[in-house]
């Protein structure tokens, strides 16, 4: 019996008995509740997913119809999840940048407001926040027969911001080539210059010619009318604008409170990690005769990327689940839209498993992508 | 959403313990356990809101209260669970609750699939919509093009885009989970209209700064007839559920009243004597006292008193009996003989 006292013998051993546990529990739980279910006559199973919805939802990233299933209801509301975290969080990172870089200003002033953002945007609860933006949002503006008209074709009113929309006529394969191609041009310019920069340690404009080198082709194609742009300008219906491109205040609501709570987040989170610098980086390079902008940009951040990563994936996270907050101001989230489902079949389990599932897989995707940049920027220790 | 997910929980958890409570028989549980456990909604004035002495009031908590005093011969012997919209029926199937009466609408496919029956409709609704009387418009068909508030729950938001697809008329739908939004974004110009059960229409009309300005447009776009739902398979307990609503029925009929139920215990009518238990078992029938009748008016009054006390024409909401009258006088309201 002498593998009974080998501490890896036993270390295995207690963990395929740990395992064990955890997967008997599991089934455990899940026959008998499928057992009484049945037994109480209960329908299960995931059959309504293709089952027509029979409901509008009027805020679709991806097109919608009432005669369409379930399934792809549910998908909708993953796609607006999705497309308004997304977007929260470029914004949040952006400004969340230029706050926390303005905390630490010599500014007094500036300094001061940077830290009243702070402090007012991360004490108080995000729900609160957007009921306030709402309410703001609806009350303030005008409603849709006052809207008004900013500018030819623009118009605001509580019931959204609404621009013309461009319908692409034709050339849409030209414009698409020419932007790729753009793109593969501003890259190779970019990746010389750095490499020419590097070598020979004289600073070039690179950047600018990679900027021209993206816009000239299309900007060419323009030129010689390879494509063709149709305005669908918006028009007075009986009831509110129709035709053009709604971007409505639900949407406007959410996003914007999602962006500023995880901007005054990423303001802490940068300022602690520019502080983490030592100020001798700060010091060396301003004997090497460099601004203090150019130090920040090119000696500190690069460092302090280091530090901000790992907490900066939290953020991310934070911003996608709250985005579920969307539910009190009427945004058809994954939530709402599973909320409206659960009360149509009735299979509550079923589709709290959908969302809970989907929750879970988007957040460890965001997590593994902010993993795979960390590793890329960490120091490499050879 | 956290409460929805702890009564998920919950629920799946109480259905994977067992079917304990379907096993027992209802009514053997609740005697054992001294009261009622019913199921009501979580604040909606005039069907079940606390007053401001904490006590629950409203049509649905009334229906809780006649089913405790036909078991009980006592109607406060009733525990109030505040429902979910989302969880409601969940609560019912695993036990937590014996009696769903939370204004919830008799379907075919809730019936047929999710283990409950219902009792007899206690309040014959249908959804319909308001709009400000400024917009000019007098018939829900105009509405094509127009923004709609609504809540996600029940079934409104089918209803509703069932309504424009027979019309093929387009509209735009916003839902709010909150009441309070919804109402807001309604009263802010955000929705040309506001669709809801007209019950529901008449109580958010109520709390508007000039209830005149606003309409709830002719047409009656679902039918929903309100009723208490049960556990299925328990045929005793939905016997006493629904028999304790259709004697508020009946009680109206023969002029039984909360006030007058003990002179009418020396009524002549036999159906009043059978009604009351003065004469024959019925109650034993049914496995409860045989005054149950009588205790069912004393505690909570029959149908009229209840319609008249929680959502009638002296209460805030304001509602005529229209469909609710009872069938004599032109309503639906219509109870099988007590005998």
């Amino acid at each position: 019996m002498a593998f009974l006292h080998d501490m890896r013998f036993r270390a295995y051993f207690y963990q395929v008995v740990a395992i064990g546990f955890v997967v008997l529990a599991g089934w455990t739980m899940f026959s008998t509740a499928s057992d009484n279910l049945a037994k109480q006559n209960i329908a299960t199973g995931f059959d309504f997913l293709t089952r027509p919805a029979g409901f509008v939802i009027t805020e679709a990233a991806i097109a919608f119809e009432a005669t369409d299933t379930v399934g792809r209801a549910i998908l909708v509301g993953i796609a607006n999840t999705v497309k308004v975290s997304l977007l929260a969080a470029i914004f949040g990172t952006l400004l969340g940048l230029g706050v926390g870089i303005a905390r630490m200003s010599h500014n007094p002033l500036l300094a001061r407001l940077a830290l009243t953002y702070v402090e007012l945007l991360r004490n108080v609860p995000l729900l609160l926040y957007l009921f306030l933006w709402y309410s703001l949002i609806i009350l303030v503006l005008p409603p849709v027969k006052q809207a008004l008209n900013l500018l030819p074709g623009v118009y605001l009113s509580n019931s959204g911001l609404v621009v013309p929309a461009a319908l692409l006529q034709s050339g849409g394969l030209a414009l698409l080539a020419c932007l790729v191609g753009g793109a593969a041009a501003a890259f190779f310019i970019r990746t010389v210059a750095t490499r020419r920069r590097i070598a020979t340690g004289q600073p070039n404009q690179g950047g600018l010619l990679a900027i021209a080198a993206l816009l000239a082709p299309v900007f060419l194609l323009w030129l010689a009318g390879g494509f063709s742009v149709d305005w669908d300008f918006p028009t007075a219906g009986k009831f509110r604008l129709t035709a053009g491109l709604h971007v409505r205040p639900e949407f406007v609501a959410l996003l914007f409170g999602l962006a500023l709570s995880a901007s005054a987040n990423v303001a802490e989170i940068v300022r602690a990690g520019i502080q983490a610098v030592g100020k001798g980086q700060w010091e060396a390079s301003a004997a090497l005769g460099l601004s203090r902008g150019k130090t920040m940009r090119l000696v500190v951040l690069p460092q302090a990327l280091r530090i901000i990563i790992p907490p900066l994936t939290n953020t991310y996270l934070t911003v996608f689940k709250n985005s579920s907050l969307a539910i009190a101001i009427g945004y058809p989230d994954l939530v709402m839209v599973s909320n409206t489902v659960m009360n149509q079949t009735g299979q509550a389990i079923e589709t709290i498993a959908i969302f809970m599932g989907v929750y879970l897989a988007l957040s460890i995707t965001i997590s593994l992508i902010m993993n795979w940049y960390n590793a890329h920027v960490a120091l490499k220790e050879r | 959403m956290k409460q929805a997910l702890l009564t998920i929980c919950a629920a799946a958890l109480g259905l994977s313990v067992a079917g304990a409570a379907s096993a027992a028989g209802t009514l053997e549980t609740v005697k054992a356990r001294g009261k009622l456990v019913c199921g009501v909604s979580l604040a909606t004035p005039g069907f079940a809101a606390p007053d401001d002495k904490g006590r629950m009031q409203g049509f649905d908590a009334d229906i809780c209260r006649s089913i405790a005093a036909a078991v009980f011969g006592d109607g406060d012997k009733v525990d109030f669970v505040p429902t979910n919209i989302n969880t409601r029926f969940q609560a019912l199937q695993s036990g937590e609750i014996d009696v769903l009466s939370r204004q919830t609408t008799h379907t075919f496919s809730r019936d047929a699939s999710l283990g409950l029956d219902f009792g007899p409709t206690v309040f014959y609704d249908g959804q319909g919509l308001m709009v400000a009387k400024s917009l000019g418009v007098s018939s829900a068909k105009e509405l094509t093009e127009a923004a709609i508030c609504t809540l996600p729950g029940t079934t409104t938001a089918q209803n509703i885009s069932d309504f424009f697809r027979a019309i093929n008329g387009k509209f735009e739908l916003v839902v709010f989970e909150s009441p309070d939004e919804n109402r807001a974004a309604f009263y802010s110009g955000r929705c040309e209209a506001i669709t809801s059960d007209r019950s529901d229409l008449a109580s958010i009309r109520a709390v508007a700064n000039n209830p005149d300005d606003y309409i709830v447009l002719p047409e009656t776009i679902s039918k929903e007839p309100l009723a208490p739902a049960f556990r299925q398979n328990d045929s005793n307990w939905g016997d006493i559920v629904s028999w304790s609503v259709w004697l508020l029925m009946a009680a109206e009929e023969k002029g039984i009243t909360q006030a007058n139920v003990d002179e009418k215990l020396k009524s002549e009518d036999p159906d009043v004597q059978r009604m009351l238990g003065a004469t024959e078992e019925l109650g034993k029938m049914l496995g409860l006292d045989n005054k149950w009748g009588y205790n069912v008016i004393k505690s909570v009054g029959n149908y009229g008193e209840v319609f008249e006390r929680n959502l009638g024409e002296g209460t805030k909401l304001g509602l005529t009996r229209g469909p609710n009258a009872l069938w004599n006088a032109g309503g639906l309201i219509y109870s099988p003989p007590i005998r």
